[in-house]
């Protein structure tokens, strides 16, 4: 994993720093909030009944790489969609690079680069076009965008694909040339809403090294959600986001250091006996998940060996592991993420009529 | 990689492109934007030319012949030539909708929100939407007007050139009217089944398919509620007037409209159609405010 401090004050008021304009001095929060590349506070938004987002108060600081963590549903999307200016919220303030995301909606724009979670390209159009189609309408100097366009499909290995059809590409092209695109205008927040869902792992771990690889060559800070534990790691910072609320924050370390605890996890043949069992053995409740049962102890290696000469049940494997981003999410939210997402039918039926609801 | 690049240079730690404030510059530059997009994707959709020609095709050569087989023995009248303004009109009228639908389309695959998010003003991007199907279906216009001789419409520069402006000024209003109705039509197919169905009964009501004269007075009123009429009309006067043909015959075929007797000159024929263009992409912008 890396680590990376978080950018000294006079860096992040460089990388926050424009020209004044008209209107904007008084929507900044004055100097000691420039640093903060986002900032909320009590933000909301309610779908008719559904509360998508409900009150988050959150910093992301200038050069970091934010990730946003949470079930379907969770109100991820919901949130990026209100940081960049897409949607309105219900209640509360947002600002993104030092403006207000409501009363400055075009100087929020100017500042972010955005990859959302469903494609927005044009696939009529080549590589090349959809990038100088995004150029023209951000009002890129015309004698740098050619060449920017060259560094950023470079960036992404797509340079020797330009004029292809972008209807001919994989879904992972697809994905890198959005990414690219995002960067193009050099933004100084860069928003990615699960940037790697779909792909497969190898173009996944590609996308990842192109977002640690943009902390070199741009001053820039990433806010991005997943549901992927894994790509959580990669992160300076989480947030875990659960039914529009933010359940924990801080670096993955921190919390997982704040579970403490080590994961034991068995495949046994008598589940509910080995349950009972280890119950009434030791006074620890056993939880069956994912098909195996699994127990949460200070120190997993000491604990096994009593676990065998104590325990009167038969056990084909076990495991231990340190806590992980599992078990983050699971001690925060009493699931696990995969069981968060196979959410019960009823669940699914809302969705499918909030979803019709809309058309 | 990019590190030897002028643009990005890591040492300063700043990326010196900046997008610029919103000015009149940059607008513009997204309406040519967003309109060469539209000329782009023209090009690239052969089958829509192909289709789009087919129909007035149709209607010229065989409905035109069709109804001659009628009037054989006592006109010197091409039924084809009489034709031939409204089914020019129709492959305009089709273009310029379908164009304009390009915002559903645009909205059900994602595209639409690469422009929502963009640092330009909405009223941009309608415009350039608005110019883009303007062009597109003028340059249908021009396809059609390729086959005039077919139809017995005389190749005279000044007359070509007189269709080819009318025929702009409807595919502009005609755009705008698209965009109006694609603001609010949210797939794809629903827009088709819509366009359908406004086009064939204003299409059907405009005096495409008959002279203007000695109508049921329903009719008539109809007619001269329908603003097509208004732009089919001065494109019907232009052909016959270029016709070697007695003025009395000319009467019969291209009556012109009339308001309670009174022979709407050309002129104000077309500030209608104009008029209407301008108001409708003022709604457009309007309501394209409010997307979210
Ligand atoms: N336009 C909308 N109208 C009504 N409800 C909506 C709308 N958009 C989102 N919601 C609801 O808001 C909630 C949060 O949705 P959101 O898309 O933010 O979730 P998410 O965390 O991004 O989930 P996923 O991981 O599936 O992308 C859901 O209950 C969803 O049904
Ligand atoms: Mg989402």
């Amino acid at each position: 994993m890396k680590e990376k401090t978080l950018p000294a004050v006079d860096s992040a008021n460089n990388l926050i720093s424009r020209d004044p304009e008209p209107g904007e001095v008084s929507e900044t929060q004055g100097a000691s909030e420039t640093q903060w590349a986002v900032r909320t506070s009590n933000l909301s938004k309610a779908y008719g009944e559904i509360i998508a987002v409900n009150a988050i108060d959150l910093g992301v600081a200038a050069g970091e790489t934010f990730g946003f963590l949470g079930p379907n549903g969770a109100g991820k999307s919901t949130t990026i969609k209100m940081l960049c200016t897409l949607v309105r919220p219900t209640d509360g303030q947002a600002y993104v690079a030092g403006y207000n995301v409501t009363k400055n909606r075009d100087a929020v724009r100017r500042n972010i680069g955005l990859v959302f979670q469903e494609p927005t390209l044009d696939s009529y159009l080549s590589a090349e076009q959809n990038l100088k189609f995004h150029a023209d309408l951000y009002g890129m100097k015309r004698s740098i965008v050619a060449s920017r366009i060259r560094e950023v499909l470079e960036m992404v290995g797509l340079w020797e694909r330009r004029e292809s059809k972008v209807s001919t590409f994989s879904g992972g092209m697809k994905r890198r040339l959005e990414i690219a695109r995002g960067l193009l205008h050099s933004p100084k927040v860069l928003f990615l809403d699960e940037p790697t869902v779909g792909l497969d792992p190898q173009t996944r771990s590609s996308i990842w090294s192109y977002i640690n690889n943009l902390h070199e060559t741009e001053e820039i800070t990433i806010f991005m959600t997943t549901h992927y534990m894994d790509e959580a790691e990669y992160c300076d910072r989480i947030a875990i986001m659960d039914k529009g609320q933010i359940v924990a924050l801080g670096s993955p370390a921190e919390l997982k250091g704040a579970v403490g605890k080590d994961r034991i996890t068995m495949e046994v043949n008598e589940v509910q006996r080995t349950i009972e069992s280890i119950d009434k053995t030791f006074g620890i409740r056993a939880e069956l998940r994912e098909g195996v049962v699994s127990i949460n102890v200070e120190d997993g290696a000491r604990f096994v060996p009593r676990l065998f000469n104590e325990l009167d049940v038969p056990i084909r494997s076990i495991s231990v592991s340190r806590p992980s981003l599992d078990d983050v999410f699971l001690s925060y939210t009493g699931t696990t993420i995969r069981e968060a997402e196979s959410a019960g039918p009823a669940d699914f039926v809302k969705t499918m009529l909030a979803a019709q609801a809309r058309r | 990689m990019s590190s030897a690049s002028p643009v990005i240079n890591p040492a300063l730690g700043i990326a010196p492109i900046t997008v610029p404030t919103k000015s009149m510059g940059g607008s513009l530059r997204a309406v040519k934007i967003v309109m060469q997009r539209e000329l782009i994707r023209f090009r690239e959709d052969r089958i829509r030319i192909v289709t789009t020609l087919l129909q007035p095709l149709l209607y010229i050569f065989v409905t035109g012949t069709g109804l001659s087989v009628l009037t054989r023995n006592n006109s010197i009248v091409n039924l084809r030539t009489f034709i031939y303004p409204g089914a020019l009109a129709m492959s305009v009228m089709f273009t310029a909708m379908f164009s304009a639908g390009s915002i559903v389309w645009d909205r059900e695959f994602g595209f639409m929100r690469e422009m929502l998010v963009a640092p330009v003003s909405r009223t941009a991007i309608v415009i350039g939407k608005g110019l883009g199907g303007t062009v597109v279906a003028t340059f249908q216009a021009v396809i059609v007007l390729c086959v005039a001789g077919l139809a017995g419409v005389p190749y005279s520069p000044t007359l070509l050139i007189e269709i080819l402006f009318e025929a702009a000024l409807l595919a502009f209003a005609l755009t705008a009217f698209g965009i109006v109705a694609a603001v609010r039509v949210t797939t794809f197919q629903g827009f088709m089944g819509m366009t359908q169905m406004l086009i064939m009964p204003l299409f059907f009501t405009s005096g495409a398919m008959f002279p203007l004269s000695k109508l049921p007075t329903w009719l008539a009123i109809i007619t001269r509620i329908n603003p097509l009429t208004y732009a089919i009309d001065p494109i019907r006067r232009a052909v016959f007037a270029h016709l070697l043909i007695p003025a009395s015959v000319r009467e019969i075929y291209a009556p012109g409209v009339t308001w309670d007797g009174w022979r709407v000159p050309t002129i104000v024929e077309l500030v209608i159609i104009a008029a209407m263009g301008v108001v409708l992409l003022g709604i457009g912008i309007l309501q394209f405010q409010k997307v979210e």
